[in-house]
């Protein structure tokens, strides 16, 4: 698709504007939308903005007041996050729960942790990450009708489990 | 002076220094910007306490309250790279922890409770995070971090989570820069989940012709395989950088060397001189160094002369605050006397 303002260069950049209720939705080239930028909207994206906008809230919409989750620890609300892209403590991470999995997929491909485990849980953490690999293997013995095997597995995963409340 | 710029490291005809960041929080206090002051000052306590123990061998780490500095300190801190400018505007209880050698810092109160930083000359980001590594488990024995075992470390932006780690490379790509090829690896970078930015301008336009090679993704690698795919990355750039350097060289070496030995000409002679041009000079002697054609001047030199030409270090040296103007004319004094004294 070509620019919609100089209709010469390929349009590389979807420009969403809602103003009112109203969508407006612009295809426009690197170039022109970098001119745009300086002549329409006013000040640059800022990184709260680009947030919203990549979180699908439209930076310009106004902000709904509904079910909102707030983290009871440090009084930071769902919305107030989506605004300022900030999490306010560890505990929002569990308050906001899979709300956030979209965000974060986005931003690494990727939601789950593969890195260094602090010392003091190291055990504790490996364990659960065993479990879940099992876990997976189960499902798997399951839809290819292997009872005896997805048997062995379970009262492998229970063991573990065990071994983790310890 | 100490610090990294004072020592050669690999690969540094191409690559400036390589930096590891790690970002922590302890697990039972709110983020830096929903604390109270009371939380700040437990964080730098409990930061100060974990570091500084007595008779210890990391004990040539010293503590520096940021409150208590005046905004030139500061601000010479941030143009080491030791501190971020976010930090140094902080109103908040915020301090920094600094090894004697200046290649180890931690931020205290930035974004997240703790940025744990080394900086080491050239190519060595493997080193770096070990390092980082290491003061990362002198935390870990008396605080408990903010973990979570699908998420891995928990931090104040998502696009920190996981590893909690950025790593960058410092590159300087004349060369790149000049053939205009650089948007292209820009370009690329940025497909491979990896950023490419300028040091000290914006995108395409980098002061200095500098430009900063950090990851993107923080959780699902290990921090292993985001070394790996950096490392690689940038050997690639770094190999580029090489031939179209020989290339431009051989095209028309006098023209080549022209451009050089003018800009070193300009350097040792000139009595005003802005940050802009002599970044822009300091890029092409430092080409000029890297490849050969200048031999009695020493790369760590150059790197003295970037840190100290910036304000407030250029500040500091002459004793005494300077308007923009003067700090010109003291700017061009100071790489005059450095150049000609790496002549002698």
């Amino acid at each position: 698709m070509l620019c919609q303002k100089c209709h010469k260069r390929v349009a590389n950049i979807q420009f969403t504007q809602v103003i009112n209720n109203n969508k407006i939705v612009i295809y426009l080239c690197d170039q022109c939308a970098k001119d745009e930028g300086k002549f329409s909207i006013g000040s640059p994206l800022s990184i709260n903005d680009f947030f919203s906008g990549i979180m699908g809230v439209p930076y310009m919409a106004s902000v709904h007041q509904q079910s909102d989750l707030v983290c009871n620890t440090c009084n930071t609300s769902y919305e107030e996050f989506k605004k300022t892209g900030k999490i306010g403590c560890a505990d929002c991470y569990k308050v906001y729960g899979e709300k956030l999995l979209p965000l974060l997929k986005r931003l690494h491909g990727n939601v789950q942790y593969n890195g260094k485990i602090p010392e003091k849980i190291y055990s504790q953490v490996k364990v659960s990450r065993e479990i879940s690999k099992l876990k997976e293997q189960l499902e798997l013995c399951i839809k290819n009708e292997q009872y005896e095997k997805a048997a062995t597995i379970r009262d492998q995963i229970k063991n573990m489990e065990i071994k983790k409340h310890d | 002076m100490k610090g990294w710029y004072l020592e050669k490291g690999p690969e540094s005809d191409v690559v400036i220094s390589s930096r590891i960041r790690l970002a922590r929080n302890f697990k039972d206090v709110p983020f830096p910007f929903k604390m109270k002051r009371e939380d700040g000052k437990k964080i730098l306590m409990g930061a100060k306490k974990a570091i500084l123990k007595e008779g210890k061998e990391n004990s040539d780490f010293e503590f520096i309250d940021l409150q208590q500095l005046n905004p030139i300190k500061k601000q010479i801190l941030v143009e080491k790279h030791l501190i971020s400018p976010n930090l140094a505007e902080s109103q908040f209880e915020s301090g920094l922890i600094v090894s004697s050698d200046e290649k180890v810092s931690v931020m205290i109160n930035e974004e997240d409770h703790l940025r744990i930083q080394c900086i080491f000359p050239g190519m060595q980001l493997n080193s770096a995070l070990e390092i980082c590594s290491n003061i990362d488990g002198v935390f870990e024995e008396s605080i408990d971090f903010a973990f979570d075992e699908n998420y891995g470390y928990l931090t104040c932006c998502p696009t920190n989570i996981g590893t909690g780690m950025r790593a960058s490379a410092m590159l300087h790509l004349p060369a790149l820069t000049m053939t205009g090829y650089i948007k292209n690896i820009l370009e690329a970078c940025g497909k491979l989940g990896i950023t490419v930015r300028g040091l000290y301008g914006e995108n395409t336009e980098a002061l200095g012709n500098m430009f900063q090679i950090s990851n993107q993704v923080t959780l699902g690698q290990t921090e292993e395989e985001i070394l790996t795919n950096i490392n690689n990355i940038a050997k690639q750039v770094i190999d580029q950088e090489r031939i179209l350097r020989n290339e431009l060289h051989k095209q028309n070496p006098f023209r080549f060397e022209d451009r050089i030995y003018r800009s070193l000409g300009l350097l040792s002679n000139s009595r005003i001189m802005s940050s802009e041009e002599s970044f822009r000079l300091l890029s092409d002697v430092r080409l000029g160094v890297d490849m050969g054609i200048i031999s009695n001047i020493d790369i760590k030199n150059l790197n003295e002369i970037l840190i100290s030409i910036q304000p407030a270090s250029l500040q500091e040296t002459f004793g005494r605050p300077l308007e923009p103007d003067e700090r010109d004319i003291k700017r061009a004094e100071l790489i005059r006397n450095r150049l000609t004294g790496s002549n002698s």
